[in-house]
């Protein structure tokens, strides 16, 4: 016997490699195992209005690029007459629409569709505030310093130096170093310039609440205080600590989030809705960015994808004929005419299928019981039977769609040729070998079609013979498996039944 | 209803799976399976081997011979058998024609038409393997030995031998019945009857898988049943090996008046024999691969095959495994 290490290295070899394809399409590309999963999807959409004073506009909007727990899918901005550009300044991506006049009240839109994911992606750390560039004002200045000196003696970390300076500036009695820090800048201000003095990396980040159907929200205002590599999020109106969960980050990098020239009054509202959608979809839209999985079968149009999808599956019905053969023992006409049968099936629906099917073999044998009587040649006479198989399914076709049944009209895609072949080799074996030989035999196709249809048709089957190409190495990996199985089949254990008395004579 | 795996291989028994990759794959090279999946092939060869085979009266190749088929006919009967003919299929066996027509073995008359029908689906290749043309064998009518009288109905009883490497391993007399419509063919109904290796003894039969004790339509007991000349036999089932070059092989041998002729030689033999000699091929094979002796002469690996799977050596052997014949010098 030769050595059978290279043969078991192969079935290895595809098997991993099918699941490694299967596993880089689930997490690198998040194509989910099952059909039917959703992802949480949000339609965010930022409305600029102002007032155009009639000069040359520029509005300079800040966006998020890839907004930390979200992945942006699209992004799309609605402006009439603007130029519109996205830009990626050092400071963080911009839209910037443009127009040479424009007067009275104006309104831009632009809309992200994100998706929610559990990767975390890190915040960009921006430039530390230079201290004392807020105000420059010797009240200010003093009334800070005495505010710092309370609080850096209080504390011992940043996080706690933020926990005190923002407890003495939300707390209900201001003092009054506090109230006259907060008549000149917003909370949020006065907290990094506080910090900076202290040599805390400190900074004011931008974001809204993601809540299903608000409409007209404005940014929320976070300062992010760094401790070495750790980060913390405080709200700096209510000094709350921590990062709220359903917080969009809009803008991180400490730049101004809406810059209008040649207008005026402008306002920065957002609204948002949630959407469900199948998880596929979404993935698609992330496997066809890139440019390497854009070779996979969802990039045709989507006719040919459909009859990819039937394509794909036939591996699967192989894959149940060599089990049902190999392991189980059944007798088939045709060793992969029930493959076919199966597609079919999926064509007309088992319930209706079946019974079609019997009927056409039947009336098939019946029809090629009287051709043989015209005693023709052989390649004659299966011709014979195609026609007269054609001209079956076409009355049949007729008769059920005037009595209502659709399924009648699908039988044109059974198999017409094999099947004719199949009822010119029947009724060859019904007159060599008995009836009882065709049943077997046609039963075993029928139950092997049957198996194979309830297999292929399955939703799960679909969805990952379709999406998972790695599933076509793994059925090859079985099937060659398969192929060197040399034990006994399922059947063979009830035809050598009758040599279990032999076990006592030895 | 069903027997477990482990007591079936404790029981040596082959499987089709096993008997596909292990044996048929691993001894029979494709290339000379044309040998014997086209019986004119297989009669040339014989020829040359000095095997003899049921003589040939006619070979139709091409539909306008088909014609001419019933002109010059012997009247006592005759054979058509497609060249690439699988498991049977496609013979037909005249007793006798007349002005009636021709009767086939089961009493039934046919016109001279239908029999050209049949020659024409022949031609056409519905009875060859892959469907691929074939040509028409007409050979002479085998006439039963008398032995066999009372044991087969409608039809000739023919002897199956497993030949592996050249050594006869298992044998199997199939005896056609009412059921089977004249034909040897286990699984249509012939009873299958173990022949001991030894002696050429019936050991039991089997019809449709079940044990039986006689023939069921004449009711002769099967245990008085000797199949006469079986050295002779099993010499010539080996000669089949040299002749046909496959490791793997069943030998299909029909007792004439005149002597054994060679019936046709199949390369995927079915495991049916198993249950009809109620043992398992396993230690029989295994035991050729492993301890018999290579350079023997086909004479002398017959005489090996009744020494080593006899009935007689096989009483030594506690578990059933044959047991090595050593005193290779009495084949002299």
């Amino acid at each position: 016997m030769k050595s059978r290490t290279p043969f078991y290295a192969l079935v290895a070899g595809l098997f991993i490699a099918g699941v490694v394809l299967i596993a880089i399409q689930r997490y690198g590309y998040d194509v989910p195992l099952l059909p039917g999963e959703h992802r949480e999807i949000w339609e965010v959409e930022a409305q600029v209005h102002f007032e155009a004073t009639g000069d040359p506009v520029l509005v300079s909007l800040a966006v998020p690029d890839q907004p930390a727990g979200y992945l942006r899918l699209s992004e799309h901005t609605v402006s009439p007459g603007y130029g519109a550009s996205v830009v990626e300044p050092a400071t963080g991506r911009r839209v910037e629409w443009s127009i040479r006049h424009a007067a009275g009240p104006q309104t831009l839109y632009y809309k992200a569709r994100l998706l929610l994911s559990e990767t975390p992606s890190t915040l960009p750390a921006p430039a530390p505030a230079v201290p004392g560039t807020l105000v420059r004002d010797e009240a200010f200045r003093t009334s800070a310093e005495q505010l710092l000196q309370e609080a850096y003696a209080r504390s011992a970390s940043p996080f706690s130096l933020t926990r005190e300076l923002l407890r003495n500036l939300t707390q209900p009695s201001l003092s009054d170093q506090a109230r006259l820090l907060l008549s000149q800048a917003s909370h949020a201000e006065v907290l990094v310039d506080l910090l900076a003095r202290a040599g805390v990396h400190a900074t004011v980040v931008r974001g809204i609440y993601l809540r299903d159907g608000r409409r007209q929200q404005k940014l929320e205002t976070f300062v992010q205080v760094r401790d070495g590599d750790k980060a913390q999020f405080f709200n700096p109106r209510t000094g709350r600590e921590g990062r709220p969960g359903d917080l969009l980050l809009w803008e991180v990098n400490g730049a101004p989030v809406l810059d209008v020239v040649g207008g005026v009054n402008s306002t920065l509202l957002f609204s948002m809705i949630k959407q469900y959608q199948p998880a596929l979809e979404v993935s698609q839209t992330l496997q066809k960015a890139d440019a390497l999985l854009n070779f996979s079968i969802h990039s045709l149009p989507v006719e040919e994808r459909a009859m990819f999808q039937n394509l794909l599956l036939i591996p699967v019905g192989a894959l149940m004929v060599v089990l049902l053969r190999v392991f189980v023992g059944i007798r088939t006409a045709g060793t992969f005419m029930p493959v076919l049968i199966a597609l079919a099936f999926m064509q007309t629906s088992l319930l209706a299928g079946v019974p079609l099917f019997i009927l056409l073999i039947s009336v098939g044998l019946w029809l090629r019981s009287y051709v043989s009587r015209l005693n023709l040649l052989l390649v004659s006479r299966v011709s014979a039977v195609i026609i007269a198989v054609v001209g079956l399914i076409g009355l049949f076709s007729v008769l059920s769609f005037h009595m209502g049944l659709n399924a009648g009209l699908k039988l044109m895609f059974f198999p017409m040729v094999i099947i004719s072949w199949t009822i010119e080799r029947m009724s060859i074996l019904w007159e060599e070998e008995g009836p009882r030989e065709v049943i077997v035999q046609t039963g075993g196709s029928l139950l092997t079609a049957v198996i194979a249809f309830l297999v292929m048709n399955n939703a799960i089957v679909k969805h990952v013979a379709f999406n998972f190409i790695g599933l076509q190495l793994v059925i090859l990996s079985v099937v060659v498996a398969a192929g060197s199985y040399t034990g006994y089949r399922l059947l063979e254990l009830r035809r050598f039944a009758g040599m279990r008395e032999q076990l006592d004579v030895h | 209803m069903f027997i477990k795996p482990g007591e079936l291989r404790r029981l040596g028994i082959v499987g089709m799976n096993r008997r596909n990759l292990r044996y048929i794959h691993t001894y029979n090279d494709r290339s000379r399976y044309p040998a014997v999946d086209d019986k004119l092939k297989t009669k040339l060869l014989a020829r040359e081997a000095g095997i003899a085979t049921a003589q040939v009266l006619a070979v139709v190749r091409r539909p306008h011979e088909v014609r001419h088929l019933s002109t010059g006919l012997p009247r006592h009967g005759f054979v058509l058998k497609p060249a690439k003919g699988s498991g049977g299929k496609g013979i037909l066996v005249i007793r006798e024609s007349g002005e009636r027509g021709h009767q086939k073995s089961n009493g039934h008359w046919i016109s001279d038409q239908d029999l050209q029908r049949h020659a024409h689906n022949t031609l056409a290749g519905l009875f060859s393997l892959a469907g691929t043309p074939d040509v028409v064998i007409v050979e002479e009518l085998i006439h039963c030995d008398d032995t066999f009288a009372d044991y087969s109905v409608e039809g000739v009883p023919d002897i199956r031998i497993i030949v592996f490497r050249g050594f006869p391993v298992m044998a199997m007399l199939r005896l056609a019945t009412h059921a089977s419509d004249g034909k040897a063919n286990l699984h249509q109904g012939a009873v299958g009857v173990g022949i001991d290796m030894g002696s050429g003894h019936a050991v039991g039969g089997v019809q449709f898988n079940r044990p039986v004790a006689c023939h069921p339509d004449t009711g002769k007991p099967l245990e008085h049943l000797t199949v006469p000349g079986w050295s002779a036999i099993l010499e010539l089932a080996s000669r089949c090996y040299d002749m046909s070059g496959l490791g793997y092989l069943g030998a299909d041998i029909v007792l004439d008046r005149s002597g054994p002729l060679l019936l046709e030689l199949n390369a995927r033999p079915g495991l049916s024999i198993q249950v009809a000699n109620r043992q398992g091929l396993e230690p029989r094979l295994a035991h050729i691969e492993q301890h018999a002796p290579t350079g023997l002469t086909a004479a002398e690996r017959a005489v090996y095959a009744q020494r080593a799977f006899g009935h007689a050596a096989q009483d030594h052997t506690a578990a059933g495994d044959p047991a090595p014949v050593t005193d290779i010098e009495a084949f002299g």
